[in-house]
């Protein structure tokens, strides 16, 4: 399966009267594109109002409560459209051509849970932790309908439609722009894979997918990941649009839908792709919160393994807490199936740094990446805008009781920054 | 936490969905529940299932608590 | 005005001989001796050794006590802004004293402290609670050892923060700190695994650690006599979470009083965890700690009595050091109160 990306690389954002990409700006009508949201019928029946904002790299500008990023794309040639199974048909994506819009997003925010939700901070020390500061982020903020604290699923859901029809009414946009760059991606059959690359070592990319509930869940083709089995994906299906995210875990460690449209473990295998190892599949495996489902999920990662003849894998999670487990459980099982392993995690070590920094742990983890400690205290200091309201800040995870003083700066733990610690390997944090 | 209420002298039951974990950090008394954001309940059942089944699992870590252990044990059914 | 250090070495260094003299009881000497010289050179006058402290290796060894309580004396009344030992590379007494003087003048005089030895170093058992610098593992690696403790003992000696053990060259000694790379995680766990394929050595980021197991307590005999508390890490609390415990990474915990209630509704209470989903625990609290239930068992003579609190926290992201003290601290509470066994239910 080969998957061309072209990349439109976006260097402004501004409201327009008319929506269009020229000249590397993009226009935007947020009229049009509230239309086009409250075309969804749960969108209509539990928002009451969307409002629209932009933030620019290096503006003071604060966005939250942040539930999800995204980067708007569109397909030009090949099977399926974006968000195969959610916004378009179920078909199987991952091929032809997609054009991407670069160097932006589309952030959705308001409150939904409070607690679950992110701080994105386009200038200061906040910045530094997520890769988002760099973007030029079209900020759309959602209003709930009364009531909607008894329905907090189903607003969730509006929301997360919400988000990625706006990206899908940006990202059409680009369709007839001509890319500034672009990059292609193969994936081989097994046995052709074998057959061209003899001597290299076979990896995949063993993906865990938060699917813990209201708010951590993960959808792959529109099918909630906690209601799958584990199960194998080309690379470039990831790539382009195949996985979701409708999870609000911590911030700092959470998978926004851009994170999986730009995995850097699948970027970073592609690049060695064919010189240094075999990059053979993607397996995604899911974190639930039966333990049932933690050892079949984990049992299924390992015979997958197995049955592809792998030599190493790399694994990384999503969340923190119980899911250590499955990470765990999923690392195990794999090394002692003759696989070797790294895997990359973040860690809660106390915000001075004294304690263990995951729930579990084995021997055989004697590979590990981490993202940082999500504890860690920063003071993020007042900037001049809000987008979104700040009144989350004392019990957003990673907040306390006064994390926001008087002077407006937040005292907090990184935890509440959106993609801070990223398990994917996202960032340059790290800790020792 | 378990580990430290075991280490001032008071015998202590886990009840916990993810028992590897309590394997891990060490609790010796541990009783395997329904799930993570329920451990003790079931809201597919209707109420009076629902407190049978607690009945049953609050049950069986009194057992667990009346049982001499030597070793981390876990209380399957 | 320059910063005082004083400096710890062994006969070899000092030049009075090999292992023939390692007998040799502490000496005091005024400014620099052997390689106190190099750190010298290194602070350009910023900081000096005023004082070097040089004693056999066998010496201390075998009268350690008399040998420390000797040093910390002269230590005392050099007034130091630092003390520094080593480095002491793969010599295993001399490591063995750097480390236990450096702890006993940090203990003791409460002055910084810094040495450096070979990771092998039985010294090194000590990493935890005397900052050692990774030398090389032998005396061949002075040259870059001397700078290196030079840099972090001005470090020290300025009061600023420390980066992560990887950039300041210390041995890990437990604490994590952030820092960022020069590549991505992603970049640095295919290279990770690259090596981990070809049988090249690699360095995790993370090592496991173990865990420590405590024996188990004798069962109780009589349940219908015995009082029966519930705690949780599943963040139950009175609705409004009046303690304001965080939803993640809980600076304390909670104890309420449930004398008299039956049942735990889901008017009166809720839960503050933000690690799952809350919809369940909030339309029926007993779903995480099961107090109905209890309740009716206490009525049936089941048990005894079930204890008038319970004790919560929540658990999501709290570090393991926190977790421990609250629990340290209410097991106090409920055995002063009495209480006979304990169900902890967690989410």
């Amino acid at each position: 399966m080969k998957l061309e990306l072209g990349y439109i690389q976006i260097t402004d954002i501004q409201f327009s009267k008319e929506s269009k990409v020229e000249n590397g700006t993009l226009f935007v009508d947020a009229d049009a594109v509230k239309a086009f949201m409250y075309e969804d019928d749960d969108v209509k029946e539990w928002v009451k109002s969307f409002s629209f904002d932009i933030a620019k790299p290096g503006e003071s500008v604060r966005i939250t409560p942040v539930k999800d990023v995204i980067e708007p794309r569109v397909k030009v040639e090949g099977p399926g459209g974006q968000f195969p199974g959610v916004i378009a048909k179920v078909d199987t994506v991952g091929s032809g051509k997609t054009h991407v819009l670069r160097g932006m997003a589309v952030v959705t925010a308001g409150k939904i849970v409070g607690f679950q939700e992110g701080i994105i901070d386009m200038t200061g020390p906040g910045a530094d932790y997520t890769p988002f500061s760099k973007l030029f982020n079209f900020v759309v903020v959602a209003e709930p309908k009364e009531g909607y604290e008894d329905h907090k699923h189903e607003y969730e859901h509006a929301v997360r439609i919400a988000g990625l029809r706006a990206a899908t009414f940006i990202g059409e946009l680009g369709r007839n722009v001509q890319p500034d760059s672009s990059e292609s991606f193969e994936t081989l059959g097994i046995k052709e894979g074998i057959e061209k690359y003899p001597d290299l070592p076979r990896v995949a990319y063993v993906h865990m997918l938060q699917s813990q509930g209201l708010l951590h869940d993960t959808y792959v083709y529109g099918v909630d990941a906690k209601r799958t089995l584990t199960t194998i994906l080309y690379p470039t299906e990831t790539m382009d649009g195949a996985i979701l995210s409708g999870n609000c875990v911590s911030a700092c460690d959470k998978n926004t839908t851009y994170h999986h449209q730009n995995n850097p473990v699948v970027a970073e295998l592609f690049a060695q792709h064919g010189k240094t190892l075999n990059y053979v599949c993607n397996i995604i495996t899911n974190e639930n919160v039966y333990l049932a489902d933690k050892q079949r999920s984990s049992d299924w990662s390992a015979k997958l393994c197995r049955l592809l003849d792998l030599d190493g894998a790399i694994i990384s999670q999503e969340g923190f807490g119980n899911p250590d487990t499955d990470l765990i459980m999923n690392t195990k099982k794999i090394e002692l199936q003759g696989v070797k392993t790294t895997i990359i995690t973040d860690e809660y070590a106390g915000q001075d740094g004294k304690s263990q920094s995951l729930a579990d742990a084995d021997p055989l983890a004697d590979a590990v990446v981490t993202g940082g400690n999500a504890n860690q205290v920063i003071i993020l200091p007042k900037l001049d805008k809000v987008i979104g309201m700040l009144d989350y800040v004392d019990t957003i995870a990673g907040g306390h009781a006064g994390s926001l003083r008087p002077d407006g700066s937040i005292e907090a733990e990184i935890q509440v920054i959106t993609g801070a610690t990223n398990e994917m390997g996202f960032n340059t944090l790290s800790a020792r | 936490m378990v580990k430290e209420i075991e280490r001032a002298g008071i015998p202590v039951v886990h009840m916990c969905t993810v028992t590897p974990i309590s394997m891990t950090v060490g609790a010796n008394r541990i009783v395997p529940t329904i799930a993570i954001p329920h451990p003790l309940g079931n809201p597919a059942l209707s109420p009076e299932d629902e407190k049978i089944l607690r009945r049953k699992l609050v049950s069986k870590a009194l057992l667990a608590l009346t049982t001499e252990v030597e070793d981390q044990t876990i209380f399957e059914n | 005005m320059s910063y005082r250090v004083v400096h710890y070495i062994n006969q070899f260094f000092a030049n009075i001989g090999g292992e023939e003299m390692a007998h040799v009881a502490p000496e005091l000497r005024e400014g620099f001796v052997g390689p106190g010289m190099a750190l010298n050179q290194a602070w350009k006058g910023e900081a000096e050794v005023v004082a070097t402290i040089v004693c056999g290796d066998s010496y201390f060894a075998e009268h350690e006590k008399d040998a420390k309580a000797q040093i910390l004396e002269w230590v005392k009344a050099q007034k130091p802004d630092l003390f520094i030992a080593g480095p002491a590379f793969n010599a295993g007494r001399y490591g063995y004293a750097c480390a236990n003087i450096c702890a006993a003048v940090q203990d003791e005089l409460g002055v910084p402290v810094l040495t450096g030895m070979y990771q092998e170093n039985p010294g090194a058992d000590l990493k935890n609670k005397v900052l050692i610098v990774s030398t090389a593992n032998s005396a061949a690696g002075m040259r870059k050892a001397a700078p290196a403790m030079a840099k972090l003992a001005m470090k020290l000696m300025k009061g600023e923060p420390l980066g992560a053990s990887c950039e300041d060259g210390y041995m890990n000694n437990g604490i994590r700190v952030n820092f960022f790379e020069k590549e991505r995680g992603a970049k640095r766990a295919v290279n990770m695994l690259i090596k981990k394929l070809n049988d090249q050595p690699f360095e995790t980021e993370y090592p496991m650690p173990s865990f420590d197991h405590v024996a188990p307590n004798k069962a109780i005999k009589d349940l219908s006599k015995a009082t029966i508390a519930v705690c949780t890490s599943g963040g139950i609390v009175p609705k409004g979470n009046p303690d304001h415990i965080e939803s993640s990474s809980a600076s304390h915990y909670g104890e309420y009083c449930i004398a008299g209630v039956e049942t735990l509704t889901s008017d009166a209470y809720e839960t503050a965890h933000g690690g799952y989903d809350p919809v369940y625990a909030n339309q029926n609290p007993n779903r995480v700690l099961p107090v109905d239930v209890l309740r009716e068992f206490e009525k049936e003579g089941i048990i005894g009595k079930l204890h008038d609190y319970f004790y919560t926290t929540v658990g999501n992201g709290t570090a393991v050091a926190s977790a421990k003290g609250f629990a340290m601290e209410y097991a106090q509470k409920l055995l002063e109160a009495g209480v006979h066994a304990v169900i902890m239910t967690s989410t």
